[in-house]
């Protein structure tokens, strides 16, 4: 029994009309937390970018105006951490789509098990990302590593590679484990995708004579948009946020080789030189609004049209 | 005549099959990728400690030990850790579950000034860096007194359980008719009487979805937790980080810490899987 669109209107327009102070009570909890924990702290945070915050030297906390950002835009450091982030999530996410699109449609065909099969691929998404840095540390070892291993049985190397100790392959094998690590999370969105297009669009597509790629490109990439936009910008979001992963595998290291913003902020937070971590931290939330924005726009989007 | 027949459903059947073989091969190779970490941690937790650090590296172990695990509990007593995740993934649950539940039930049946701003509000929240947060979160319960304690972890685990929970119970919510409560309304029920008897026992597998999620977060998080605890109260990420270090590395019982952590994860997120990616993939395909 569904109230008709009218009859709810009017009931939401009287609830309006009448100041209830019950959905500000409802809410009051979650918003006095969420003022506390994330926007105090956020202007805090910019506060301390102004300051020359270290706690190593308590007694010489004083404001230094934009002086934490000149040294900033001056570091090489902030600048390679600003490139690798670029690529970390450029190629990292990339891929990550890409491989995911496949599992979701190789998991969109009926087969024996597919329940089955369906949630144990999920299982990296799962994991703690400390235990993926370290599993993959295992796996990347350069004297005892299967994967050194395995290359040498199919003869593709002579000896042993320390994939994660050596500049050129280090960030290579850390951008492979979060590509690891992202796969299911695109195919989970892409399969419930995949299931809410009409089977009549390829029946239609069928009597008309189209082959598999027709198919795809003109009836399954136009269904997923929505989809494939809203995943994306999401996994961006959390992927140039993410210091675990890299920081149990390599700590940012060999010789930064693998030292994304978020990482860099880490590390220098854990010198207690809070304030030039803060003024990076900014800086590279400045750079992940370019990505955050247009997402908030589609979720509002989304929300007043199923209202 | 029937044995033809039979001959031609068979003969379609292989056909079918022939034809789907492609995907199945390159579905089993994207599985072995996926699930082979966790075959050679496993693997690696139950081998002798001198058969790992062997030239030749073996694929299942010469003799199985569960030396690693004895080890793990004994020498470096990880139910200690073990327990502290519990009490504070336990604890954020239950706090991010009943404030989100609130906030979540109001976004969903009130229309109200300023809702629209409170919920970008909300929304925003997981645009944040968690780097941006950790540092002055770090300073501030470091000023009150807090650092160090499983309030520290609890309070900064929110900053991110609480908007997701709200969104993830919003939608369940929006998907219950409205004309649910407003017929026990009529009948005389008041609003909390209308919520606890007849919405709540409907969002029951829901919430248990999200929270399960809570948990899981909690449970697997490291960023905060490195930072925010010592000795005595740190979580399970954060003590099998601190066994590389200690004594060179120690992969046997590194692995089988991995494992002891990894199976409660699991098994919580088989139950709450449907009702979960249900929830998680609603925003996104409605869009």
């Amino acid at each position: 029994m569904q109230l008709s669109r009218s009859q709810r209107l009017k009931g939401d327009e009287m609830r309006k009309n009448k100041i209830a102070p019950w959905p500000y009570l409802l809410i009051a909890p979650a918003l006095i937390t969420i003022l506390t924990v994330v926007f105090f702290p956020v202007l805090n945070a910019i506060f301390m970018s102004f300051q020359s915050y270290d706690l190593r030297r308590p007694s010489q906390i004083h404001f230094t105006g934009l002086a934490n950002y000149l040294s900033a835009v001056q570091d090489p450091l902030f600048w390679q951490a600003l490139l690798k982030t670029v690529i970390w999530v450029g190629v990292g996410v990339g891929l990550q789509f890409v491989f995911g699109f496949m599992l979701a449609l190789l998991l969109n065909r009926k087969f024996w098990g597919r329940g089955v099969v369906r949630s144990i691929s999920l299982i990296p998404w799962v994991t703690p990302g400390v235990l993926i840095g370290l599993m993959w540390r295992w796996i990347y070892d350069g004297n005892y590593g299967v994967l050194n291993d395995v290359l040498t049985r199919l003869g593709l190397i002579k000896s042993n590679i320390p994939f994660l100790a050596q500049q050129s392959t280090a960030f290579p094998m850390v951008i492979l484990t979060i590509v690891w690590q992202g796969i299911p999370f695109f195919a989970l969105m892409l399969l419930a995708g995949l299931q809410g297009i009409p089977e009549e669009l390829y029946d239609a597509a069928n009597v008309d004579g189209a082959n598999a790629f027709q198919r795809f490109f003109s009836i399954t990439v136009p269904s997923l948009r929505n989809t494939i936009f809203v995943t994306t910008l999401l996994r961006i979001i959390w992927v140039a946020n993410s210091v675990d992963v890299i920081f149990n595998l390599t700590e940012g290291g060999p010789a930064y080789a693998t030292q994304t913003l978020s990482v860099y902020v880490f590390n220098k937070g854990n010198t207690l030189n809070l304030g030039y971590a803060s003024t990076m931290a900014i800086l590279l939330a400045l750079s992940l609004a370019v990505v955050a924005v247009p997402y908030l726009k589609t979720l509002f989007k989304s929300q007043e049209e199923s209202e | 005549m029937a044995q033809t027949q039979r001959g031609a459903r068979r003969f379609r059947r292989t056909k079918r099959f022939l034809r789907a073989l492609p995907g199945h091969i390159l579905l089993a190779a994207m599985l072995v990728f996926l699930l082979f970490p966790f075959y050679w941690t496993f693997v690696t937790s139950i081998k002798p400690q001198k058969e790992l650090y062997s030239s030749t590296v073996t694929y299942w172990p010469s003799a199985l030990t569960f030396a690693s695990y004895r080890k793990l509990f004994a020498e470096y007593n990880f139910i200690r850790p073990m327990l502290n995740s519990l009490l504070v993934a336990s604890l954020t649950t239950v706090v991010s579950l009943t404030v989100s539940l609130l906030a979540a039930y109001a976004f969903s049946r009130f229309r109200f000034k300023g809702r629209k701003l409170f919920m970008t509000m909300f929304l925003t929240n997981n645009m944040f860096p968690t780097v941006l947060l950790l540092i002055p979160l770090f300073a501030i319960m470091r000023k009150i007194g807090i650092l160090y304690t499983p309030s520290a972890l609890i309070l900064s685990y929110t900053t991110f359980t609480i908007p997701f929970s709200i969104w993830l119970l919003n939608g369940y919510l929006n998907d219950l008719p409205r004309s649910l409560e407003e017929a026990a309304m009529v009948d005389g029920a008041n609003r909390a009487q209308a919520f606890m008897k007849i919405i709540l026992p409907m969002l029951i597998p829901c919430v248990v979805a999200t929270g399960a999620y809570v948990f899981m977060t909690a449970w697997n998080e490291y960023t905060f937790a490195v930072m925010f605890t010592n000795e005595a109260n740190r979580t399970i990420p954060v003590a099998l980080k601190n066994f590389i270090g200690q004594l060179g590395v120690e992969w046997g019982m590194l692995t089988a810490g991995g494992i002891v952590t990894i199976v409660p994860v699991c098994i919580m997120f088989f139950f709450a899987q449907r009702r979960l990616v249900e929830g998680l993939t609603a925003g996104a395909v409605k869009g």
